[in-house]
């Protein structure tokens, strides 16, 4: 099964790179799940926890809100401030 | 001992006082300024995740921000200052404040009112030195600037260049500051942030590259209400950062020509001191000698 390239990056670093089979976030419109193959997408975030099911485990990071970025596998989780993610 | 040589002595002492706190500031900035640039370099994922995202937007939607319309005729314009917060950094402040005075006089020439934002608490003194009115102000934070600096500063200019002219707002943004070309080159630059100019392709290296036709959630204007403002953020924090580590860079360079100037100004004294302890040695001699004589001949 293809995965997506995941990126979360914050104003002042890269908090998390690397391949996930999905990614969830909280959105304007409620929440949202994105699987590889996924139609290009750009969507504003709010305050919530990002969940990225990655191979090495789930990365959840709390971000205050940004924007998510979708396009051929390539997902950007972009936000001001990220809380650190903890390994779970 | 002689007064001579104490003197000298005197002189060595205090120089090599100086050199001691030279030297430290030196070693302290050599330090930081590599931070600074991995600093720099850890904030251009943010910066070009936003420009794609911002330009793909533009390219899909014919929408008009308040942010990228150009005002129909400019009469106040906000020039941001970004300076140090400390001086001893060679020449960095005085370019800077320098390229400011020239930016606002050409802003001047052209009818405008130019309004003052300062960063730095030498842009500060600068302009409190000269009375001169000024906006805002922002210090402490020049050699360290956190997100949260540029946040505040983006909000305020974001909410001055939104307000209408006629209640104090801003017709347009520039903001001075230091780009960082390398360690030894440094440059005072001027970019106009609002309006934004067509984002497209700015700082992306890929700019040929084709904008998939995205999905917009909620919609286009929505995301570009939340979009525009952190693209200003991220542009001012992009400025400050650049700004810390040219002014670390500065000091290093200034701290350690002053560093080599005292230890040429100590060999310098220790010669001369030298020559003088020689010369008292040598003139006691010629007085012992001519003693001796003297006795020996009225004898």
């Amino acid at each position: 099964m293809s995965s997506l390239n995941v990126e979360l990056v914050a104003a002042d670093r890269k908090v998390w790179s690397g391949e996930a089979s999905m990614v969830r976030a909280r959105s304007t419109e409620g929440e949202i799940g994105v699987l590889p193959g996924h139609a290009p997408l750009l969507g504003v975030l709010i305050e919530g926890d990002v969940v990225i099911h990655s191979s090495e485990g789930d990365q959840t990071a709390t971000i205050d809100g940004g924007f998510l970025s979708v396009d051929h596998d390539n997902v950007t989780i972009v936000a001001e401030t990220v809380q650190a993610p903890a390994k779970g | 001992m002689g007064a001579q040589i104490r003197v000298y002595r005197q002189r060595i002492r205090s120089v090599t006082a100086t050199k001691k706190i030279t030297r430290a500031m030196e070693l302290m900035a050599a330090s930081r300024v590599v931070k600074a640039q991995q600093a720099v370099r850890e904030s251009t994922p943010y910066a070009r995740a936003l420009t794609r995202a911002a330009s793909a937007v533009a390219t899909y939607s014919d929408e008009d921000h308040p942010l990228t319309t150009e005002p129909e005729n400019v009469t106040r314009a906000a020039l941001v200052v970004v300076a140090a917060d400390r001086g001893l950094a060679g020449g960095y402040n005085s370019n800077v404040l320098k390229e400011g005075e020239r930016v606002s006089a050409a802003l001047q020439a052209e009818g405008k009112e130019v309004v003052p934002y300062l960063v730095g608490r030498r842009a500060v003194s600068f302009y409190s030195f000269r009375k001169r009115e000024r906006a805002a102000e922002w210090t402490g934070s020049s050699e360290k600037p956190s997100f949260e600096n540029a946040r505040e500063i983006g909000e305020r200019l974001v909410a001055d260049f939104i307000k209408p002219t006629e209640e104090g707002g801003v017709d347009e943004v520039h903001i001075v500051s230091t780009r960082f070309i390398s360690m030894v080159n440094q440059e005072a630059e001027v970019i106009r942030l609002l309006p934004l100019e067509v984002v497209e392709g700015v700082e992306s290296d890929d700019d040929a590259e084709l904008y998939p036709l995205y999905e917009f959630e909620p919609n286009p204007e929505e995301l570009l209400d939340t979009l525009l403002p952190r693209y200003v953020n991220a542009r001012i924090f992009n400025a400050l950062l650049s700004a810390a580590a040219s002014e670390l860079a500065s000091r290093q360079r200034a701290m350690k020509s002053a560093t080599d100037n005292a230890e040429e100004l100590i060999k310098k004294y220790t010669r001369l001191a030298n020559q003088a302890r020689q010369a008292e040695i040598t003139q006691e001699i010629s007085e012992i000698v001519g003693g001796a004589s003297a006795l020996a001949d009225s004898k």
